[in-house]
């Protein structure tokens, strides 16, 4: 499929609740690190594919234009790709498609979110996923929604809570040893049932904070990866799809989306066995009920058994297949697109040994990323091996 | 009552264990400066504060619209799609599956079932209320299955909503309903 | 396929009215920060200088966008320049007709590559051409608070 695409450096920022430097300056650093990271410099960039997501946020409208010169754009083919909380992934996908095309040698995919400028709270930036007409008149918060859904996963495979917050205690605890998390604290299973429930089943630390930061990788050509690096990690397939953006009308216990795009990436990649040729995993966590719920979406276990293999140890760092050893959004925090580049970025890490205390003693040779947007509807998936 | 998850491995791992690195980790210097919110109280960077005048005035459109119409008669309105015979609702002129229009009118009825809720407690500015808003998602008597709407319940003690309740539209008199979803006050349980 | 229904007056639409509430707080950044506090504190204007292409970024960058050069090198600029461009505003933002008319220039800060945008004051429209000399007329030091703001405008000098 198209030509070899390998990412051969990545950069990130630190993931804070507040950060001092604008959204372009949050660019540059991470940007800046990726191009160090693997000694190359801006004029070898072909082009640019930069993700972020809602405008509102950083409170600048046409935000790709104004995070291009940070972004490394000056000059060059540039676009900003948008699909909410899937953008991170797809970002990916889109520096994929510049290269395995043959029209760019190398991409600079970055992604960027400056959540801290949205007042009172960055939530009211989502109050228009609603239906303006036959939603909003009701006062909904964005809250709603993955309650709704928390809440029929549980129902329909009769989970407690104390087995899903398994999933934030070991992402908060994975998130210890990561140098850019924002919430760098042990926490217990009992921590997460006895902290403030914000619209039940869930509670304050169920959920991902909110986060600035910025993420960026260096995709290349065959040729210029071997070139550069001798650790090249290969972009093995990609994948997304949608749902109906009639949310009320989809099953909201299974996200099919995910799994559309998981099946896509998973062609691509010769991977007809998820669970026993993948070997790392990095879900979309949000919410700690997301990452069971997208497990299951990227077939890694069977429909409702995500938690079973939550509870087994499986999805420990040492355990036989991990989920999401970098801490995930929920530990090392939650800036839209740039978590889900973090992703791809930690796997990049894991597959060349690089992860200092988070890495995988197994040494893994083949990891998936996904990530999830738009209104709990579209499914972004990114398979790398070495 | 749900039950507990038993884990099937000897030990459950659910200890951090401390696992080495590998290899040689090049040594990362990762940038970013966070604030805390005092610093911006005490105004320790400088920085610039912008509200935003946004007014807006969205138009209902062709299906929408028919189906507030019905709202204001008491009525919930929905359609159905020639082709895959789905009974949809919100209605709309095309059936995105399909991808035909739809001009196949029905009416449904004004009660469902709980397909999901929650118990809210929290605005969207993260203020907290006493008693909880009990948003749902009600699959509507009359349309396929899965079809719901989001609503909310009301009448109703908070410990005893349940996923699979039967529930029935409040409607506003028919002096107050005004063509809006909140035509219909909330939903209530019927026995 | 034509439209289906037809709206013939314009009231028939009942639209759904609501606002987005949208208030930002914006941090000046890294280089922003550098560049407000030398106005509040001195009264002197920042730039950022690339020693590779020689460009001097007025308001200061912490990067380089044409070669992505680190830059920490802060210089001061003058506070006159002269007038790249100017025009003349008469509609607010509401779209109504401004009781005074707003003049908004381009000005290119002596030791500066790059030009900032600002009102100009003391002056009518009529007074102004390209390349005129304009300095900073800055507020009191006790009223100003690290903000573009903290300059009221640029009036036309003699040279």
């Amino acid at each position: 499929m198209g030509n070899r695409v390998a990412i051969v450096g990545a950069g990130m920022t630190k993931f804070v609740r507040r950060a001092q430097e604008t959204g372009k300056e949050l660019c540059y650093e991470a940007a800046k690190m990726a191009l160090d990271s693997c000694d190359m410099n801006l004029d070898q960039i072909d082009a640019v594919a930069l993700g972020t997501a809602p405008d509102t946020f950083d409170g600048v409208h046409m935000k790709g234009e104004y995070l291009s010169d940070g972004a490394g754009a000056f000059g060059k083919p540039y676009m900003r790709s948008y699909v909410g909380g899937g953008t991170g992934v797809f970002s990916v996908a889109q520096g994929w498609y510049h290269i395995a095309s043959g029209l760019m040698d190398t991409c600079l995919v970055i992604c960027e979110e400056k959540m801290s400028s949205y007042r009172p709270h960055p939530q009211g930036a989502f109050l228009t996923i609603f239906d303006h007409t036959t939603e909003r008149p009701l006062k909904p918060n964005l809250l709603w929604i993955f309650a709704l859904e928390m809440n029929r996963y549980m129902s329909t495979y009769g989970l407690r809570k104390e087995d899903i917050a398994l999933v934030a205690v070991k992402n908060k605890n994975n998130a210890l040893d990561h140098p850019c998390a924002q919430i760098a604290k042990a926490v217990t299973v009992k921590d997460i049932l006895n902290s403030e429930v914000l619209a039940w089943p869930v509670q304050r630390l169920d959920v991902s904070p909110v986060s600035d930061g910025a993420v960026a990788l260096i995709l290349t050509n065959e040729t210029i990866a071997r070139r550069v690096t001798n650790k090249p990690v290969w972009i093995e397939g990609v994948g997304w799809s949608l749902e109906t953006s009639y949310w009320t009308n989809r099953d909201l216990c299974y996200p099919r989306y995910v799994e559309e795009a998981a099946r896509m990436a998973y062609k691509m990649a010769g991977v007809t066995c998820p669970r026993q040729q993948i070997h790392v995993a990095e879900p979309y966590d949000p919410f700690d009920y997301k990452e069971l719920h997208h497990m299951e979406g990227l077939m890694l276990c069977g429909k409702g058994e995500a938690p079973q293999m939550t509870v087994d140890g499986i999805t420990q760092r040492d355990g036989e297949l991990p989920v999401c050893p970098s801490g995930g959004l929920l530990g090392v925090g939650n800036p839209i697109a740039a978590a889900g580049l973090m992703k791809v970025a930690e796997l990049f890490w894991q597959l060349r040994g690089e992860a200092g205390k988070r890495q995988i003693a197994r040494k893994p040779k083949r990891g998936v990323a996904q990530a999830w947007g738009d209104l709990m509807q579209v499914g972004t998936v990114v398979v790398v091996g070495i | 009552m749900p039950k507990k998850l038993k884990s099937k491995t000897q030990k459950a791992r659910r200890t951090r264990q401390e696992t080495k690195p590998q290899s040689l980790t090049p040594n990362l210097q990762f940038m970013g400066t966070g604030l805390s919110s005092d610093d911006l109280k005490k105004g320790k960077v400088c920085t610039t504060y912008w509200i935003g005048d946004t007014k807006y005035a969205w138009d209902r459109g062709i299906a929408i619209g028919k189906y507030l119409e019905g709202m204001k008669h008491g009525k919930i309105l929905g359609v159905e799609c020639h082709k895959c015979g789905r009974k949809m609702v919100p209605p709309r002129i095309f059936c995105e599956w399909c991808f035909k229009p739809i001009d196949n009118w029905i009416e449904l009825f004004d009660t469902g079932t709980v397909n999901t809720f929650s118990l809210c407690y929290v605005t969207w500015d993260m203020q907290r209320v006493k008693n909880p808003i009990i948003p749902a998602v009600i699959e509507i008597d009359g349309a396929s299955k899965g079809m719901g709407i989001m609503h909310l319940l009301g009448e109703i003690d908070p410990k005893k909503v349940h996923i699979g309740m039967k529930v029935k539209a409040v409607w506003k008199s028919e002096k107050e309903r005004e063509g809006a979803i909140t035509d219909i006050k909330y939903w209530k349980p019927v026995k | 396929m034509a439209m289906k229904e037809r709206l013939t007056k314009a009231d028939e639409a009942k639209p759904w009215y609501g606002e987005l509430p949208v208030e930002s707080l914006y941090t000046a950044g890294i280089a922003g920060e550098k560049f407000f506090r030398s106005i509040q504190e001195k009264g002197v204007f920042l730039g950022s200088k690339c020693h590779k292409c020689n460009m001097v970024y007025v308001p200061p960058k912490i990067y380089c966008e044409q070669d992505f050069e680190k830059l920490e090198d802060y210089v001061e600029v003058a506070d006159c320049g002269s007038l790249e461009s100017f025009t003349c505003v008469h509609i607010g933002l509401d779209g109504k007709r401004l009781l005074e008319p707003m003049i908004v220039g381009l000005i290119n800060l002596d030791g500066a590559s790059t030009s900032i945008v600002h009102m100009l004051g003391e002056t009518t429209v009529e007074e102004l051409c390209m390349g005129m000399r304009v300095c900073a007329v800055f507020k009191p030091k006790n009223k100003r608070e690290g903000a573009i703001t903290d300059i009221l405008y640029f009036k036309p000098t003699k040279q």
